[in-house]
């Protein structure tokens, strides 16, 4: 499975108490893609982003990430510092830091104590951080404690934070929840933008957004896949219809 | 960022002019005149700096990394007994049982020999490290398991509790080799210069608050720099740090030992001044009457915590001459009333005054903001 895989779940398996969250979760994510994940609650849809990114440790399975780095030996920060970026359904940003602070913290780096302490500030890092605070349009608001900023800020904020992490991929969750139909349809474009240069993969309910997306989409149902393919194809599954109306 | 510089200006000018001021007050001005300062005020002012490095110390890991630590009087103990160590040995044969070999409590309880970890304390240039060296060894112990087991919240402030406590136990005890519940005292000099001496109190003063000074420059230092932004990110959102690929431990680690050996360099200095340690410099309620301090002056502006600690032991001196049964039911009612009607502290209120008249946007400045920044932390864990 080497070569052209970004993301290969194996088999991988995660039970609370006996419940299985994820249940013999097998998944392949290719260089580039852009994937949608959509399932009903309690699917295993956050969970599978907690085992991609180090936070839940499978019972059984491999995550294997680009070659042959096997992520369930790995912990959240060493699997940030390989190139997975995450965005949590509700954002989270450093309240009492500034705009500018947030994004320099995110900034692809050295990560030590040591080398925070002495840090400068070089030419690139301010060149790359004004880039990114156009990007997100927060130029104007770069020295406000990010605390200050609305609801739709936030979300834009830690998108720039996580472009500036430079990932090889981005999970991201429900990034629409909450959101107007416009900011909706933005915010699509915003990852089909992103997706032009790394790897995504989105988790929603929201069926129209994932329809303009145009991405490839995997339903998860009780911890496993039970279809993958495009967004018609999903929608006309007897299967999926099932499993979303009640039997 | 011209308020922060003005307030580092005003903090430093303040603790090392009032200490010069108040030195000089004493040695230059006879004993009869109206504007002489006695010398037991001048070892109160020496005592209250000491407080002052502790508070410092608090505040760097509670202030600025979030963790709220119930037992940091245990590393001002700690480098406290490390100085005593050396007095002890300063005294030599000079003791009541006159023994060139061991102090007074050892002969005491029979000993015949110095024990292994005493050796080296008699040079001076090997006792001043170890002030600030077995504290960071015992905070970087404990930090280490601490941290790395995800610890944090009220189950860390127990724990640290838990520490102090446990040491306190083990320092009473007479074969540990440190005095048992006596501790040391009848010190006689310090690197020969004898602490009865007028102008040694005003001298021991003086490079209290030189040291004090520095500590609050190099903690100072170390918040600005992307390592201080990393650890409020911590305070305020630990686990999407680690997302970022931070390891809040690591970071919590270095602020944790640093801040240990401030504390054990400012209990170097109290107890020369003081003149005894003993055991009950462990005991808990030390280290939370700390914590108030911090909370007064203005959690996570190291300026405050400077200031509440000299200001809150102002008021325990004149109110335990005064009342002494009333201070327990004070210092417990200052820290309610801060709480609720004042989560910004003593300097949160100046804070609020200033703000107005300063431009709004450039207000903002990062130095200014960590102030404001924990208060309002604070404030919103009063209200949950």
């Amino acid at each position: 499975m080497t070569g052209n895989t970004l993301l290969y779940l194996d088999g991988v398996t995660v039970s609370f108490d006996g419940f299985k969250a994820l249940n013999e979760l097998s998944l392949v994510l290719e260089p580039g893609e852009m994937r949608a994940v959509i399932g009903p609650n309690g699917a295993g849809k956050t969970t599978m982003m907690d085992v991609i990114t180090g936070r839940t440790r499978p019972d059984t399975g491999r995550v294997v990430f680009g070659d042959a780095t096997d992520l369930t030996r790995l912990d959240e920060p060493a699997i940030a510092r390989l190139g997975i970026g995450r965005k949590f359904q509700r954002p989270t940003v450093f309240e009492h830091l500034s705009v500018y602070d947030n994004l320099l913290l995110s900034l692809a780096g050295d990560r030590n104590p040591r080398f925070a302490l002495w840090a400068k500030e070089t030419p690139r890092e301010r060149a790359r951080l004004g880039e990114l605070l156009a990007t997100i349009r927060l130029g104007d608001d770069r020295e406000r404690p990010a605390a200050d900023l609305s609801h739709g800020q936030k979300q834009w904020l830690e998108i720039g934070m996580l472009l500036a992490q430079e990932p090889r991929l981005l999970l991201v969750d429900e990034p629409v929840a909450g959101m107007s139909d416009a900011e909706t349809a933005e915010t699509a474009d915003l990852l089909r933008e992103i997706n032009r240069t790394r790897s995504v993969v989105v988790v929603e309910h929201d069926m129209a957004f994932v329809r303009a997306l145009g991405a490839k989409v995997t339903v998860l149902h009780e911890g496993t896949v039970l279809v993958e393919g495009s967004i018609d194809t999903i929608q006309n599954d007897e299967r999926v219809i099932e499993v979303y109306l009640g039997r | 960022m011209i308020r922060f510089e003005r307030l580092t200006v005003i903090t430093l000018g303040c603790i090392l002019g009032s200490a010069v001021l108040l030195a000089a007050l004493n040695l230059l001005t006879p004993a009869a005149s109206a504007i002489h300062v006695p010398n037991f005020v001048i070892s109160l002012v020496g005592k209250y700096l000491c407080y002052a490095i502790l508070a410092l110390a608090i505040d760097l890991v509670w202030g600025y990394a979030g963790i709220l630590t119930l037992g940091h009087a245990a590393f001002f103990a700690l480098g406290g007994y490390c100085m005593g160590m050396y007095l002890m040995r300063e005294i030599g044969a000079r003791g009541v049982y006159a023994n060139p070999l061991l102090p007074d409590f050892m002969v005491f309880i029979g000993w015949k020999e110095l024990p292994w970890y005493w050796h080296g304390f008699s040079h001076f240039w090997f006792a001043l490290p170890m002030t600030m060296l077995a504290p960071a060894a015992l905070a970087f112990a404990f930090g280490w398991f601490a941290f790395r087991s995800r610890v944090s919240g009220v189950y860390l402030s127990i724990i640290t509790q838990a520490l102090t406590y446990a040491l306190m136990l083990a320092f009473f005890r007479n074969d540990m080799g440190f005095g048992g519940n006596n501790g040391m005292t009848d010190f006689k000099d310090i690197l020969g210069i004898p602490l009865n001496r007028e102008a040694t109190a005003a001298g021991l003063m003086l490079i209290t608050a030189a040291v004090l000074a520095a500590a609050f420059l190099l903690a100072r230092a170390m918040i600005r720099s992307r390592f201080g932004k990393v650890l409020v990110a911590v305070r305020d959102a630990e686990s999407r740090t680690r997302f970022l690929g931070y390891r809040p431990e690591s970071y919590k680690l270095v602020v944790w030992v640093v801040s240990a050996m401030i504390a054990g360099i400012g209990g170097a200095l109290y107890v020369p001044q003081i003149g005894i340690i003993n055991p009950s410099e462990f005991a808990p309620g030390n280290s939370i009457e700390a914590v108030i301090w911090v909370a007064v002056g203005g959690r996570g502006t190291l300026a405050g915590a400077i200031l509440g600690a000299i200001l809150v032991n102002l008021g325990k001196t004149w109110l335990t001459s005064a009342l002494p049964e009333v201070w327990l039911f004070a210092i417990g009612g200052l820290f309610i009333v801060v709480t609720l009607f004042m989560p910004r502290g003593i300097i949160g209120l100046f804070a609020a005054h200033a703000a107005p008249k300063a431009a709004a946007p450039s207000d903002a400045a990062p130095g200014a903001a960590p102030g404001a920044a924990a208060a309002r932390s604070v404030a919103r864990e009063a209200a949950g």
